[in-house]
């Protein structure tokens, strides 16, 4: 991999459930081509998969960009939703504001931002309620 | 226990082969909300699931999860296998319920748990 960094851009459409999942999906891929450890990749994917969905979900979609160095994984997803209240009460296991027909879908247990705290290296969350949500998530290599 | 065994203990149908009904599996989970499947840490697992649609097969990819089980008779569409196929995933249905599903399993042998944290 020498020093190079690879930069993926990807759009998050809104309230598309066939096709949500799909960015993580290609990040995954390209991680796996790159040889990196496989216990890496699953908690990158994972991550980033819970904050693409939440995207989709929560935030009216949005962009995820990505930037591979051979030190770190770094995932940043992005929207203009309606931002979150109270970070730290989104953050506790099972909070959800999720309503009913999303949990018809098999999301709203409120273990998103739980999972992406106890998969990533790093976790930052930039919101403003009107504004939107950035989710930046750091994944070490090594 | 081989994923063809749980396709035999389930009177189950082989929806998706993706070549790997060999493989062994020794956890399951089941869980019909994917956030909390995406909790659960462990290697070689089996996903029973009543929920149907393609966001489960998109978490047993990303989770390296590679055999599911659709519980009480679901039909499928074929979004749902299309994407299972392309992503190597083995998919059976079973008419039986839930809790009976795992319980089968459990009985026959597949005991052994993830973690929860
Ligand atoms: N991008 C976002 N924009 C606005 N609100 C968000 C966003 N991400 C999360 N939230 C808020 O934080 C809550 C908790 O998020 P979390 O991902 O932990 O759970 P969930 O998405 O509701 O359910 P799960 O992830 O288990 O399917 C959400 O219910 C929502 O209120
Ligand atoms: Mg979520």
């Amino acid at each position: 991999m020498s020093d190079s960094i690879i930069n993926l851009s990807y759009n998050i459409p809104a309230n598309d459930f066939t096709f949500a999942g799909e960015a993580s999906s290609n990040v995954k891929k390209m991680l796996s081509q790159l040889g990196i450890n496989p216990m890496v990749i699953k908690r990158a994917a994972i991550a980033m998969y819970e904050a693409e969905i939440n995207a989709v979900i929560h935030g009216g979609g949005g962009i995820a960009d990505i930037q591979i160095s051979p030190e770190k994984i770094f995932i940043c997803i992005k929207d203009e939703g309606p931002g979150i209240p109270d970070v730290e009460v989104a953050m506790q296991e099972g909070y959800s504001t999720a309503p009913e027909y999303i949990r018809e879908m098999g999301f709203g247990a409120g273990m998103g931002l739980p999972n992406i705290k106890r998969y990533a290296d790093e976790l930052q969350i930039d919101t403003e309620v009107g504004k939107g949500t950035t989710v930046k998530i750091t994944i070490n290599i090594n | 226990m081989k994923i063809r065994d749980i396709a035999r203990i389930l009177d189950a149908e082989i929806v998706v082969d993706a070549g790997n009904l060999d493989l062994d599996v020794n956890c399951a989970c089941g869980s019909d909300l994917m956030s909390d499947v995406m909790a659960y840490v462990k290697e070689n697992v089996v996903l029973l699931t009543g929920l149907v649609n393609p966001q489960v097969v998109r978490t047993a990819e990303m989770m390296d999860i590679k055999v599911v089980v659709f519980v009480r008779g679901k039909n499928l569409n074929q979004t749902i296998t299309d994407l299972a196929k392309d992503k190597g995933i083995t998919i059976l249905t079973t008419k039986h319920p839930m809790f009976i599903a795992c319980g089968k399993l459990y009985s026959a042998g597949l005991t052994g748990r993830g973690v929860w944290d």
